[in-house]
């Protein structure tokens, strides 16, 4: 394993060391200790390795990320994963603002609770949130899953578009043109596998979700609507 | 009886013609108006400014004779690869969607071949427009169509794209006649519904998160690319300052003269402030920070000549960027297509419903029947020849003035044709040393 000493050798060489990895590397196993916050740890990273990073993050933890297992050892700050391409991204802790935004690929797991516009704009990224999710999560969510396993804040799924939102608990208000929808077999066998990739089978059955998407009332603008937006 | 004359019919300057005739479509059809381009009122321009030319003070350089330079440097700040034009005359970020794959094939091969970048625009970068453009700008926009880190990666600088001049404090509006497959597919979106961009970034606010952003994004590209920030003309003191803070390389201050693809006309002709009006606190913010041309500054927005790249240069920008006057260059409005154009309600140089996708010259659509009419490799040398003609025009009046580069034009080779004028670019009203507001004047 690498261990990468963050306090000690800085962003830049760490940034700079990850990117280096490209293809088939023998490198696969790395570890990022002293983190301390900083932003833009693991981002932009291409490569089929396993990082763990011994700590809380900054902002855009593992932005971008392509390929990568990525684990943050703590809490996450805003924009986790924002963009994230593939891969898989584990926080161990709760995330800040923004967690997944417009990502587009790829697994994010958040074992403690989510803040605010979790899934914000995002374009095919699944998303598992052991705990609740904050105020306008999965605003113009335009595919990919977001699974909670808690509550969900107010808005949820404000103008959204062809992603499915998955909730175990309470909602607390849904956002223009989301609505609840029927869960059908498809959705079931969709979330059973989320459940299971997102380390969270043994917390939740499928069965235990409702289901909530767009109602596509918005999709062209229409005069009538306006008093919607 | 005694007839007298009338009184002949007699229009209010309030309520003119065009005014009810918008109240008559407000009245019929609920929705507001929505078109594409700039702001279509007039306003104060460089059109209010002149150059003195050179006399006994100063003397002039030899038109054909003596060189005067015209290259450009951006992103020397921070980026280890800055980036060096020919011409500080760059094309203006309009996107794929807005435009079709041809188009933007011919401003990349028109801005390549005279030697300056271009710049993607909501719709992600295309094969067409990175393979002919020798320097792309990869526009870092809130919706994020198409974002990815390998296009950051083989993009040559990053615009973060903050505001437009058409519409600062607006997002973006590609209505659904313009999604065709290809637009969708590039945008992750079902086919044929209207597409809302956001008018606000999803993952920052504010200059302190911009600033993290822009780390985030010198990280992912190992801090190879100038990173621009470009903002509407909407307070470009403080808009600058802050970018310049936030770390950007280049500051891009669009006045609301720019043109949009699509959005309220109301938007277009009531928000914002004339880049005239711009420029000079642009500059002050630079030299407030001491960042003036270590931080560098292109401004755009109804620029349309040399001289009016003459102008906003010896005011203080950097570079200038094009986009209606592009898309004129390659054949948009022509009077050629008017029996179209008056089949579409409108007439040439006026048409302006580019969201409608029936554009008769082909550029602002995804129809392939009407694209097909806009040969790219022409439109591209017709872009090459005006991006000369407005390079050899600033170069005749900075050589008048005594300039031997274009970034040698400085404010003093001005003066004002207006008080509006003087006042808003700091630059004396003809024949007097006055400036609104700076000085008692003569």
């Amino acid at each position: 394993m690498q261990t990468f000493d963050l306090g000690k050798e800085g962003l830049r060489a760490l940034n700079s060391a990850l990117h280096a990895l490209k293809g088939q590397t023998n490198m696969t196993d790395w570890e990022i200790i002293n983190p301390r916050g900083a932003h833009a740890i693991a981002a932009g990273v291409d490569a089929p390795v396993d990082i763990t990073v011994r700590g809380s993050t900054g902002y855009y933890c593992a932005g971008m990320n392509k390929q990568a297992t990525i684990r943050i050892k703590g809490s996450a700050g805003p924009g986790v994963a924002e963009n994230m391409m593939s891969g898989t991204v584990i926080v161990d802790g709760d995330a800040s603002q923004y967690a997944g935004a417009t990502g587009r690929g790829g697994l994010l797991v958040i074992k403690g609770n989510a803040s605010s516009r979790c899934g914000i704009s995002m374009k095919g990224i699944d998303i598992v949130v052991h705990g609740n999710i904050g105020h306008m999560s999965a605003f113009m969510a335009q595919s990919g899953n977001l699974v909670v396993l808690g509550n969900a804040g107010e808005a949820l799924g404000d103008s959204l578009y062809e992603a499915r939102i998955f909730v175990r608990g309470t909602v607390k208000s849904l956002g223009a043109d989301c609505i609840e929808k029927e869960m059908r077999d498809e959705h079931y066998v969709i979330l059973e596998e989320l459940l299971r990739r997102g380390e969270a089978d043994a917390k939740a059955k499928p069965e235990e979700f409702r289901r909530y998407g767009s109602a596509r009332k918005l999709y062209n603008f229409n005069i009538d609507n306006a008093s919607s937006y | 009886m005694t007839e007298f004359p009338k009184t002949p019919p007699r229009f209010s300057a309030t309520f003119t013609p065009a005014v009810n005739a918008e109240i008559r479509r407000a009245a019929a059809s609920g929705i507001y108006d929505i078109r594409g381009g700039g702001t279509k009122r007039h306003l104060p321009h460089f059109d209010d400014l002149l150059f003195l030319g050179a006399s006994i003070s100063r003397y002039p350089l030899e038109g054909y004779r003596e060189k005067c330079a015209t290259d450009v440097w951006l992103g020397t700040r921070f980026a280890k690869k800055p980036i060096h034009l020919d011409i500080p005359i760059t094309i203006a970020g309009m996107s794929f969607g807005a435009l079709s794959g041809p188009a933007k094939e011919a401003l990349g091969r028109g801005a390549t071949a005279a030697g300056t970048s271009t710049t993607t625009g909501d719709g992600g970068m295309t094969e067409e427009e990175r393979g002919h453009s020798k320097t792309l700008v990869y526009q870092y926009l809130p919706s994020r169509y198409g974002m990815n880190p390998d296009d950051l990666r083989r993009a040559d600088a990053i615009e973060v794209v903050v505001g437009q001049g058409a519409k600062p404090g607006g997002g973006g509006m590609l209505l659904g006649q313009k999604i065709s497959d290809r637009v969708a597919q590039m945008r992750n979106l079902p086919k044929g519904i209207d597409q809302r961009s956001a008018c606000r970034h999803p993952d920052w606010t504010g200059p302190d998160d911009l600033e993290i952003k822009i780390l985030e994004l010198r990280e992912i590209t190992d801090w190879e690319k100038p990173i621009y920030v470009k903002v509407g003309g909407a307070r470009p003191y403080y808009d600058t300052a802050l970018a310049v803070k936030a770390g950007a390389d280049v500051v891009v201050v669009d006045g609301m003269q720019g043109g949009t693809a699509a959005t309220q006309d109301v938007f277009i002709e009531h928000v914002g402030m004339p880049i005239l009006a711009c420029i000079p606190q642009a500059v002050k913010a630079l030299q407030d920070l001491g960042m003036h041309r270590k931080v560098q500054l292109i401004v755009s927005g109804g620029i349309r000549s040399g001289a009016d790249v003459a102008k906003a240069l010896a005011l203080g920008a950097d570079a200038v960027a094009i986009g209606t006057a592009a898309l004129i260059a390659l054949g948009d409005n022509d009077p050629k297509w008017e029996e179209e154009y008056q089949k579409l309600g409108t007439t040439a140089d006026a048409y302006d419903d580019w969201h409608e996708g029936r554009d008769p010259a082909g550029i602002t659509t995804q129809d392939p029947e009407l694209y097909k009419r806009f040969d790219p490799i022409l439109g591209g040398r017709r872009l090459k020849n005006y991006l000369k003609v407005m390079t050899l025009e600033a170069q005749t009046i900075a050589r008048a003035c005594g300039k031997s580069h274009l970034h040698n034009l400085e404010p003093e080779d001005l003066c004002s044709l207006t008080i509006e004028a003087a006042a808003m670019a700091g630059v004396p009203l003809a024949g007097t040393n006055w400036i609104p507001g700076r000085n008692g004047g003569w």
